[in-house]
Parts: C-alpha cells; sequence; structure tokens
C-alpha cells in the first residue's frame, strides 16, 4: 500500500525534482508575463512623457492658438490648423453619426432575419479596422478627381468614412443590451416600432450611443493618412470648406519631417494638444459609459 | 391603425437603406480603386507584384519594394506583439489583483488610443536616434557576423528602416491583441482550469495546456487582427522608415511599405501611370487588408458561436 501512495504524495512533494523544474517554469514564466505588462506600459509612460516634456512649452504659449502656421524661421502658431480641424471633426460627426446610428439600429431592431444584417455587421467591422490611408485614396478618387481639386469638403468626408464603422458597432452593441421587457412593454401599450424605438429605446441607450460617437470623436482627431489626398493643408486662415483645409495632424506631419528647429517645436505643441484632446475624450467616453453600469 | 403602421414599415426601410449603404462601401472602395487603378493594370499587369522597379522618369513601376516593406514590418510587430500580448493578458487574466484588473486594462488600452502620427513623430525624434547611438551598433556588432541571419544586421546605424517601424508597428498592435486575448481567456469556463488546477497543474500549465488550446480559435482571431492593422498603418511606419525604393537584406537599411509610398508620393505623382501606379499600391493593400481582417472576423464569430451553442 505504502509503495502506491508514495509517489501520489511525492508528486508534489518539494524532494520531487520534476516538481520542483514545474516550479521553477512557472515561476519563471509568470514573472515574463509581468515583464510583459511592464514592458507595455513603458511605452505609454515614455510616449506621453516625451510630448510633454518637448511639448509642455509650446502647449502653454498663447500664441500656439491665435497666430497662424509661420514660414520656416518665423514665429507663429497653430490657430488655423485648429480652426480647420475643428470644423472638419464637427462636420464629419455630423454626416458620420446620422449613418452610423440608423445603421446601427437596423441591425439591433430589424436585423433578427435575412442576410443584410449579419453581412453588414461583417463588412462593418472589416471597415472598422481598414487602412484609413486607402479611405483617402477612396475619396480622392471619386470626390477631388471629380471636382479638381483639394478641399475641407473631401477631408470630412473620408472622416467621415472613418466614423460610420466606430457608431455602428457602438450603437448596434449598446442597442441589443437593452432588455426585451421594455420593448415589450411599449408594444403592449400599444405603441408603434417606430415610437418604441424612438422614445424606449433609444433613450435607454442614450449613454452608450454618446459614448460610441465620442470614441468616434477621439479617433478622427488624430487621423492624419486620410486628410493627406483630401482635406491637403493650407498656410492660411480659411473656414471655407471648398478650398484645401489647414488640419492639425498634417501640419504636425510637414513640421515634424522638416528640418527647421521652430516648425518641430510647433509640431510638439499641436501633437501634445491632439493627444491631450483624445486621450480626454477616451477617458469622458469610459467614465460615461462605466457610470451606467 | 393604419397610419402608424404606414410609419413603421417607412422608419425599417429607411434604416434598411442606411444598413445598406454601409454594406455598399466595401463594395464602392473596390470598384473605385480598380477603376482608377487600370491604366498601371493594362501597362504591367500581373508583373506589378513582382518587379522591384520604381522610376517615375521612364514610367515603369513595380510593387516588389513596398510589398516586402509592408509584409516585412508585420512580421516584425508581429514577432514582438504577439509573445508580450500573451504575457499582458495572462497577467491580467490570471495574476493581476482584481482591483488593479481595471487600471491596468485602461492604460493598455490608451496605446491604442494614442493617434498613430504621434507614434512617427516619437519614433523619428526619440526611438530613431537611440537605436543609431546604442541599439544598432551593438545588433551589427553581435549578430551582424552570424552566417545567413547575420545579413539581417549589417550596414551603417543610421537609426531608421524596417527594424525600427516593426518596433513601433509591435508597441501599435499590443492592445489590440492583448485585448482579443483577455476576452477570449475570461470565456474559459471556470470548471475546466479548476479541474486541472485540482490536479495540481501550475498556473502556467493551466494557461499553455488547457487555456490556450481552448481559445486557440479566438487567440488566432485577435492575431489577424493585429495583423491586419500592421499591415496598413501609415503615419506612424511613413516617419521612420526612410522612404526609400530600394530592396535591401539588412533590416536596418532604409526601405518602404505601400502605405508609406502612398503618403509620400501621392499628392506629387505626375502622369496617368505614376498615378494608378500607386492607387494600384492603395488596392493591393486593401485586397491584403481585407482577407485578412476577414479572416480574423471568421475566426472569432466561430468561437463566439461555440460559445453560444454551450450556453
Amino acid at each position: 500500500m505504502s509503495a502506491v501512495v508514495s509517489p501520489m504524495t511525492s508528486a508534489i512533494s518539494p524532494a520531487n525534482p520534476l516538481y520542483r523544474s514545474r516550479k521553477r517554469v512557472n515561476v519563471f514564466m509568470l514573472g515574463v508575463s509581468g515583464l510583459a505588462l511592464v514592458f507595455g506600459l513603458c511605452w505609454l509612460l515614455w510616449i506621453l512623457g516625451t510630448l510633454f516634456y518637448e511639448g509642455g512649452h509650446a502647449l502653454a504659449r498663447a500664441a500656439l492658438y491665435f497666430e497662424m502656421t509661420p514660414p520656416p524661421g518665423a514665429d507663429g502658431g497653430l490657430a488655423n490648423a485648429i480652426a480647420g480641424s475643428a470644423v472638419l471633426i464637427a462636420v464629419a460627426t455630423l454626416l458620420g453619426t446620422p449613418v452610423g446610428i440608423l445603421t446601427g439600429t437596423y441591425l439591433a431592431e430589424f436585423g433578427k432575419r435575412g442576410w443584410i444584417a449579419p453581412a453588414t455587421r461583417f463588412i462593418n467591422d472589416v471597415l472598422l479596422s481598414a487602412p484609413s490611408i486607402v479611405i483617402g485614396l477612396f475619396v480622392y478618387s471619386v470626390y477631388v478627381v471629380r471636382v479638381k481639386h483639394f478641399s475641407g469638403w473631401a477631408g470630412a468626408l473620408a472622416l467621415a468614412l472613418v466614423v460610420i464603422p466606430v457608431v455602428v458597432r457602438t450603437s448596434d452593441d449598446m442597442l441589443r443590451l437593452v432588455p426585451n421587457s421594455l420593448r415589450e412593454a411599449a408594444a403592449a401599450l400599444g405603441c408603434p416600432a417606430w415610437k418604441m424605438i424612438l422614445s424606449v429605446t433609444y433613450p435607454a441607450a442614450r449613454t452608450g450611443i454618446v459614448t460610441g460617437v465620442l470614441l468616434a470623436v477621439a479617433r478622427i482627431s488624430g487621423e492624419t493618412a486620410p486628410l493627406l489626398f483630401t482635406a491637403l493643408n493650407n498656410q492660411f486662415w480659411s473656414l471655407d470648406l471648398n478650398q484645401p483645409t489647414a488640419n492639425l495632424p498634417t501640419v504636425i506631419f510637414q513640421f515634424a519631417m522638416s528640418p527647421y528647429k521652430d516648425w518641430h517645436r510647433l509640431a510638439w505643441g499641436g501633437a501634445a494638444l491632439i493627444t491631450l484632446t483624445v486621450l480626454a475624450l477616451n477617458i469622458l467616453a469610459r467614465s460615461l459609459f462605466r457610470r451606467k453600469d | 391603425m393604419r397610419p402608424a403602421r404606414w410609419k413603421d414599415v417607412a422608419f425599417e426601410q429607411l434604416t434598411r437603406l442606411f444598413a445598406l449603404l454601409v454594406l455598399g462601401i466595401l463594395a464602392a472602395i473596390l470598384v473605385a480603386l480598380v477603376l482608377e487603378s487600370r491604366p498601371s493594370l493594362d501597362k504591367f499587369g500581373l508583373a506589378f507584384l513582382w518587379h522591384a522597379e520604381w522610376d517615375p522618369v521612364q514610367e515603369r513601376f513595380g510593387a516588389l519594394v513596398p510589398i516586402y516593406g509592408t509584409l516585412g514590418t508585420s512580421l516584425i510587430a508581429m514577432l514582438i506583439g504577439i509573445p508580450v500580448s500573451f504575457g499582458i493578458a495572462l497577467f491580467l487574466t490570471e495574476l493581476s489583483p482584481a482591483w488593479l484588473k481595471r487600471p491596468l486594462g485602461t492604460a493598455i488600452e490608451l496605446l491604442a488610443a494614442i493617434p498613430s502620427i504621434i507614434y512617427g513623430m516619437w519614433g523619428l525624434f526619440v526611438l530613431a536616434p537611440l537605436f543609431q547611438a546604442h541599439v544598432q551598433p551593438a545588433l551589427i556588432e553581435s549578430l551582424g557576423a552570424l552566417p545567413l541571419a547575420g545579413a539581417l544586421f549589417q550596414g551603417p546605424p543610421l537609426g531608421i528602416g524596417m527594424l525600427t517601424a516593426g518596433l513601433i508597428l509591435s508597441i501599435m498592435v499590443i492592445p489590440f491583441i492583448a485585448a482579443v486575448m483577455r476576452d477570449v481567456f475570461d470565456l474559459v469556463p471556470a470548471l475546466l482550469k479548476e479541474s486541472a488546477y485540482g490536479l495540481g497543474a501550475t498556473t502556467w500549465e493551466v494557461m499553455w495546456k488547457v487555456v490556450l488550446p481552448y481559445t486557440k480559435v479566438g487567440v488566432i482571431g485577435g492575431i489577424m487582427l493585429g495583423l491586419g492593422r500592421a499591415l496598413g498603418e501609415t503615419m506612424a511606419v511613413t516617419f521612420v522608415i526612410g522612404n526609400a525604393h530600394q530592396l535591401s537584406k539588412s533590416l536596418m537599411a532604409p526601405g518602404n511599405s505601400i502605405a508609406s509610398a502612398l503618403a509620400n508620393e501621392f499628392t506629387e505623382a505626375v502622369g496617368d501611370v505614376y498615378f494608378s501606379a500607386l492607387i494600384e499600391l492603395g488596392l493591393i493593400l486593401f485586397l491584403l487588408t481585407t482577407v485578412v481582417l476577414a479572416l480574423a472576423k471568421l475566426l472569432l464569430l466561430r468561437l463566439a458561436r461555440r460559445e453560444g451553442a454551450r450556453a
């Protein structure tokens, strides 16, 4: 009897060399996984640190917000780029959000039957991660080529195409989280489906949908690639969307790639500004959503 | 009753119209790119894919260099990103105390929120000089002498190139892969893990021999998702890859990727052939990422369906 029991007990006894080596592998691997986490967090801190170290001074100068982008060697700010970006983002959000919410509504409320909803969901998820530079190419070839000049409208259109998949995804998810008993209660009171969706489902999912829109705004705030061939850039103050429109990401790209020191400083300022905005939007969206649950 | 019914139908049709619109975007992008790249498609045919020449003056173009750059940088990003993401997901699901899970997860997710142009700029001004001064000389010294693989690590340390671009890409894809891995690891039934623990398995053995095989499909889906992101990433790569149309064995020589070739040359392209060759590059990139992302989605759907069948 003891001959059968002893190997059993020794399998987990510290004296068993196999057990000891398994233990060692375990401790080593878990240590490595902790290091992997530290590795990831390091980059975040390093990037944010550099950004505010280099861009902090520029952020604190009022000229950044009130003066135009300068020629190399001169003093200036990013006022026209900030305004241009704000307009592009606003127009893109206004164009993309209704499309996204209505599509999400179809997917969540009417998509139980048929092939359209699953297919759209699938394609939408592919679009969500599609390279944004290709979206720029697309808008270039269907819009810029036709009207023969770069313009703010083209830029806003390209950004709207980035907004749509984000909003579709979140509104679909959020509407599907609304409990069916709410819908049934409305239906039992004789409420038609359209009214039920507008006055019961939408309000119930409002926070989630707003979260999605905020995330979409955060996403397009830093998008550069779709603007390179659409809005292009503009050295001067112009809010006419039929003209090439200055925008922060393109200005940062142009200034950072240049050999001029003062352009670099402005680029860091713009980069810090964009990152602050994007992180603030992300954290706002998260806290909104968390308060909900 | 009747007017309400009429509005119901109208509302459903309206939303369906928008769903079809979204469905149509993908097809529209494809058609537009094919139409615009016609001159190049006609002139070079399939040979476009494997010719390395890129000569705007004589209008002879081939996509080999940018394709090589795109695949090469993405491969480096995956080699670094996959193990790190796995480690992060392991830590978040099995090791982290409950109160730390959320802040740590959020911090990793914020890496994904930083715009890619910031990564690019940071890479150009911070990482590349550091690589040039310290990392690359050390690599050339140590690995450059190896037979075969040594060729990857030879040449002058410029700081920019595929290695730097790949490293930055890996930081950018980690949050995507790690998030999917964490989510699918959380799907593993507690019963399964506890059975393994009950048999005396260590935490690592439970992860490697129980959790990972169980979630294999989802993990591969997450990796493909990250790969799709890496292939199409533009700004981060454009800053640090060097933008030179040359095929080089060394990972430290300047190269080019599809997305960065587009970002750099598109607004300056003159002539139909040059222009359409660039659009064709975009078409190749779009097809490549669409296939990868569609595969990712299919794999993740398969895991979700299996979960659904179980519930």
